[in-house]
């Protein structure tokens, strides 16, 4: 397959990188180095907060808020993630907090978020859990304050390019954000999967998944990688890159790509996408890609697993 | 409450009716909705039938068309809304945002039920559904536990239905891609899970394995009983460690929470499983009917019969049962 980023094209440069929030459970010195590297990167958005267990409170809205405003001044537009399942009573209060924040947007990741955002009259971005598939749903969040929305992460970007498409003809164009990088995420349960493998019940899980920056890898009995257990959620076992297919993101019609952070090499992995939508990013090579835990089938409308480049080389 | 079954097929539908449903739920032959299965659900023709015989006894239909509409099949999932208009069913089971706004703006009479798709686990989130689209009831996500439901319950805009007995999902329904990332098919987008014609068994020195799009699920040694390769119930390796990491395979049982759910105002009790025989929606639906009328009866002294257990615990997937997430501890 040819390199096709390599062409530059105008939608391409224009194509904004995103950094999604961090999804594991790291130290709060992990955090404030990472963002203070992030702050030098050609990242143009970062989301920030705790959008999968609420049980991870080393940082508070407070420490995120401070955060946020160090990005800003480094011209980084910030989003608030909001937790995607929301269980409780004491979450929705977490949840109100966030979007009462007063400073930035918030990316709802449930309807919960939604409907508090829209009775606020808050804008805010669409999670790629609501399940935006259709013009239809994506009206009725874009009349509720959407002005962003993330893709459902299993779309692939020939439907997406046919869903935008659609949009702009019926008049709902909100701009479209596509996960790009990193390991996907893909279910979310009450129960802590991490908890479980230690044994501990998830209400005394003495925070185990922190001494796992990257989750932990649910591997098969012929020890392929499957999935990736992290806390509640269930990632992807491979991570899935589009570094080389940026340029039919853009062709697809989406604004942004979203990179998701990983605990190791992700100043390496923004140069190379902003590299790519600069065209200057060198076509991948066979060698490497053969060996690499990496996806890319969601996007070329196969099972999310596939490594489209490995299988055609 | 209400007891409301499942209906794969014709038969099952008026075996559902004949042992005391009050309600049953059906979805057309597509991918329209979350049991999209070769040789299951419901052409025009067979869903005239069974509402007529449903409602002939008094009972009611719902139909589930609760995938999300596709960027290229819009038009599929606004005719089985159209279809399901016409034949006369009491409520639609909807997902989808776009699809639930359609039925509001061209049927506002017809009741929408939020399916447990639409992952609606907090009273913020039910009236979400409720402003935009009017449902006039929700299906809870099967991750609650019974303190989180009560919570809700308390403060719900909505009548809610909940669970009651078949297959566990543990993930919040809705939100899970993993079918689709190992096969390309999820129930969000065709309806299915762990889809069959994935699936490969391989008899082996190792033992018997079994397959979903190559990749192993489990591996049974001999005398070991051998299920369906649902991928979130197969046994993986964790960190050296051989288990069943996300989930055993095991059915959801709610008999002896009954009272509890009944107290708290809980409207409607489900039975999972269209894909299942009509044997078993048969038993399954007198069970819970007995259980119901013995409730109502005799709300203090309820007590489940060792019978209807036994009864249950034989058409349970792995033969065992759990209350799953409604009971804290197993989170």
């Amino acid at each position: 397959m040819a390199d096709s980023s390599s062409a530059g094209s105008p939608s391409v440069r224009s194509l904004q990188l995103a950094l999604g929030p961090v999804l594991f459970y790291w130290t709060r010195e992990r955090y404030a180095q990472f963002y203070r590297d992030a702050a030098d990167w050609p990242v143009d958005i970062v989301y920030l907060g705790e959008s999968v267990c609420s049980r991870r409170r080393d940082m508070k809205l407070d420490d995120w808020l401070g955060l946020g405003r160090e990005l800003a001044q480094s011209g980084k537009e910030v989003v608030l993630s909001s937790q995607t399942l929301i269980e409780s009573e004491a979450d929705l209060r977490d949840l109100r907090k966030l979007c009462d924040n007063g400073e930035f947007r918030v990316e709802a990741n449930d309807q919960s978020a939604v409907q508090r955002c829209a009775n606020a009259g808050l804008a805010f971005v669409g999670g790629a859990a609501l399940n935006l598939y259709n013009t239809a749903a994506i009206g009725v969040l874009q009349r509720a304050g959407m002005q962003r929305f993330n893709a459902p992460v299993e779309m692939s970007g020939a439907d997406l390019a046919h869903l935008l498409d659609d949009g702009r003809a019926q008049g709902v164009a909100v701009p479209c954000e596509v996960f790009a990088y990193g390991h996907l995420p893909l279910a979310w349960s009450s129960r802590c999967f991490t908890a479980r493998r230690y044994r501990h019940t998830k209400d005394r899980c003495r925070f185990v998944c922190q001494k796992h920056p990257e989750g932990m890898a649910l591997r098969s009995r012929e020890a392929g990688e499957v999935f990736t257990l992290n806390g509640i959620q269930t990632l992807s076992g491979a991570c899935q890159d589009l570094r080389h297919d940026m340029a039919s993101i853009a062709d697809a019609g989406a604004s942004v790509a979203r990179l998701s952070p990983r605990a190791e090499g992700m100043a390496d992995v923004v140069a190379d996408f902003d590299a790519a939508r600069r065209g200057e990013l060198a076509a991948p090579d066979p060698l490497t890609l053969v060996d690499a835990e990496i996806c890319d089938g969601y996007w070329y409308g196969r099972p999310g697993m596939d490594n489209t480049r490995r299988d055609s080389a | 409450m209400e007891l409301v079954c499942p209906a794969g097929n014709l038969p099952a539908l008026k075996r559902a009716v004949d042992e005391g449903a009050d309600a049953v739920y059906f979805g057309f032959q597509n991918t329209t909705n979350a049991r999209g299965f070769a040789g299951l659900n419901f052409t025009d023709k067979r869903a005239r039938e069974g509402i007529d015989h449903a409602h002939a006894h008094g009972r009611r239909v719902f139909c589930a068309i609760n995938t999300y509409p596709q960027p290229d099949g819009w038009k599929m999932w606004t005719r089985a809304v159209d279809d399901a208009a016409a034949l006369g069913v009491d409520a639609l089971i909807l997902a989808d945002m776009g699809l639930l706004d359609y039925a509001a703006r061209r049927y506002p009479d017809l009741p929408r039920h939020l399916s447990v798709q639409g992952s609606a686990t907090s009273h913020e989130a039910l009236r979400f559904y409720h402003e935009q689209f009017g449902i006039r009831r929700a299906v809870l996500p099967r991750v609650l536990s019974i303190t989180q439901v009560r919570d809700l319950a308390r403060q719900s805009p909505v009548e809610l239905e909940v669970f009651a007995f078949g297959s566990l999902c543990i993930m919040a329904e809705g939100r899970c891609y993993l079918s689709s990332y190992l096969t390309g098919e999820s129930p969000n987008t065709r309806g299915v899970c762990s889809p069959a014609a994935h699936v490969r068994w391989e008899e082996t020195d190792a033992g018997l394995e079994s397959r979903l799009n190559g990749v192993l699920i489990d591996r049974y040694a001999a005398g070991e009983n051998a299920g369906y390769p649902t991928l979130c119930k197969g046994r993986f390796e964790v960190e050296g460690e051989t288990y069943h990491a996300i989930e055993e395979p095991t059915s959801l049982n709610t008999l002896e929470l009954l009272p509890e759910l009944a107290k708290l105002g809980i409207s409607a009790v489900k039975i999972e499983g269209r894909q299942r025989s009509p044997a078993y929606v048969s038993k399954v639906a007198g069970i819970w009917r007995s259980a119901i009328d013995r409730l109502d009866a005799d709300p203090e002294r309820f007590h489940p019969d060792p019978a209807w257990i036994a009864g249950l615990g034989d058409v349970s997937e792995g033969s065992t049962t759990t209350l799953g997430a409604y009971e804290r501890r197993w989170k």
